[in-house]
């Protein structure tokens, strides 16, 4: 069935499929709708849930956990100033091995308060052991929803499902809605070992010293890699069922013979692959590569996609103080294990909500092919 | 009944589970020591009413014959059940080096 919705929207309408038993949240913008949206479905009966309403982030992911903890499936979803009050039970939910998943609107982080979007709220969580994924439409972001769920329960790692703040979360487009019979058949009930029982009783979440620490948290980076193989498993199902195809940890635009390329996160790719065309049509060779999932991070498939490329640029809603774009951070590595020495330029951009334009994708492409500073701000002219 | 340390205390690799859960008494170090004072149960004043082991926020505390019995492996000598005690039959006594 094709409707007409907004990010928040079809993601609410993924989560209805996935039928979580408990859905713990807190509003805020630009969230909220996607909690409004599931409160309705509860109360008209058309989503079977627990719907729990908490005085803060800090209590939803909370909430989440004791429910994944009683072996069911859970939902929260949040963004900026709540995502980081919720910041310490990301890493209890990751380390309790809880496959709860979440929805992040993307949104810039006080001070100067701001509610527009930026990246900087998830990519500041980038090391709290959850799978981190960003879409870039409305029908992505209910595919999202489902597979979050398949790919969380098959490696026992939370999932993060991130939407940009306002252009993706508020934005309407035509978007088709499965059944739910092919969701029942993709996404059956969640089943675990790692739950409260009477029959089999535990010692759940417990405490672990020097001695045997260290083993939890590298088995906790091995289910982060492993999800790479069950994310494409994930992809291959889902392509089977809905018959929606999606291209793994990242989506290659143009980048065959492309010398110059862009990486880059979200919504901002679709304007990337116009201004290919653009530049496409003036003769030039350009390509866009959209990292789909930041964690696992898609090592291996970006070394594939830059290769043969003359120069790369990497356009990011973040910063991190003092250093760089935490994006870029994570592509250089690659390129350095990819033994890719090429050059690769930073540009800040879209802070604040501030609008990123097709000209200032333009100017990337050109300051990528004729050189320039290490780290650029959009928009920033510095001596 | 008292929590107890099984007596396997060494796990391979591919033992740890890789969430943390597991049947209890497994997998668990003992962790008392930055106590600085110990509660001592006056055993003749002990009536079993059970007030310290709800308040323990260590869950240390069980009852056996109807009397308190503290586990000093883990006990981290908070005092909470010396202030809860209404008939003071528990005191505090520093930890001898």
């Amino acid at each position: 069935m094709k409707k007409f919705l907004s990010g928040n929207e079809a993601f609410a309408e993924g989560i209805r499929l996935a039928r979580p038993a408990i859905i713990s949240a807190y509003p805020i913008t630009p969230q909220t709708i996607v909690v409004e949206r599931l409160s309705e479905m509860v109360e008209c009966g058309s989503l079977r849930s627990e719907f729990i309403h908490v005085e803060s982030e800090h209590s939803a992911l909370s909430c989440a956990m004791g429910a994944s903890a009683a072996g069911v499936r859970a939902f929260t979803a949040t963004s900026s100033q709540g995502l980081l009050y919720m910041a310490e039970c990301l890493y209890y939910a990751s380390g309790g091995r809880f496959p709860i998943v979440m929805m992040n609107a993307n949104r810039s982080t006080a001070l100067p308060w701001n509610i527009y979007g930026d990246q900087r709220d998830s990519i500041s969580q980038l090391d709290s052991g959850w799978i981190q994924a960003y879409a870039e439409n409305a029908q992505e972001s209910l595919d999202l929803a489902l597979m979050s769920y398949y790919i969380a329960e098959k490696t026992s790692t939370p999932f993060m499902v991130n939407l940009d703040g306002f252009v993706l979360t508020h934005t309407y487009e035509e978007v088709d809605i499965p059944d739910e019979e092919q969701a029942d058949k993709f996404l059956p009930p969640y089943e675990t070992d790692n739950k409260l029982d009477l029959d089999d009783p535990k010692n759940m979440a417990f405490s672990a010293g020097p001695d045997y620490n260290y083993i939890f948290k590298f088995k906790e980076h091995q289910a982060l890699l492993n999800a790479k193989k069950i994310i494409k498993k994930a992809e291959k199902d889902f392509a089977e069922i809905f018959g929606r195809k999606y291209s793994g940890l990242i989506e290659n635009y143009k980048t065959e013979d492309a010398e110059f390329i862009l990486i880059t996160i979200g919504s901002i790719a679709g304007l990337c692959r116009k201004t290919v065309d653009k530049l496409r049509a003036e003769g030039r060779k350009v390509g866009v590569v959209r990292l789909r999932y930041l964690r696992p991070f898609p090592t291996a498939e970006l070394v594939g996609s830059v290769k043969n490329a003359k120069a790369v640029g990497v356009p990011e809603k973040d910063i991190s103080f003092g250093n760089e774009g935490t994006v870029f951070t994570n592509v250089n590595s690659a390129l350095f294990q990819g033994k890719i020495a090429i050059p690769s330029y930073n540009f800040i951009g879209g802070l604040g909500g501030k609008n990123i334009s097709h000209e200032d994708i333009e100017n990337i492409f050109d300051l990528i092919e004729n050189g320039a500073e290490r780290v650029n701000f959009i928009g920033i002219e510095v001596e | 009944m008292k929590p107890y340390l099984r007596e396997k205390t060494s796990f391979s690799f591919a033992e740890v589970p890789s969430d943390t859960s597991f049947e209890a008494g497994y997998l668990v170090s003992k962790n008392a020591g930055w106590r600085s004072i110990r509660p001592v149960i006056d055993i003749e004043k002990c009536v079993g009413c059970m007030q310290c082991y709800l308040y323990c926020p260590d869950g240390v505390i069980s009852i056996e014959n109807n009397k308190a019995v503290i586990d000093y492996d883990f006990c981290k000598g908070c005092g909470i059940c010396k202030k809860i005690c209404k008939i003071n039959a528990i005191e505090m006594e520093a930890e001898k080096k």
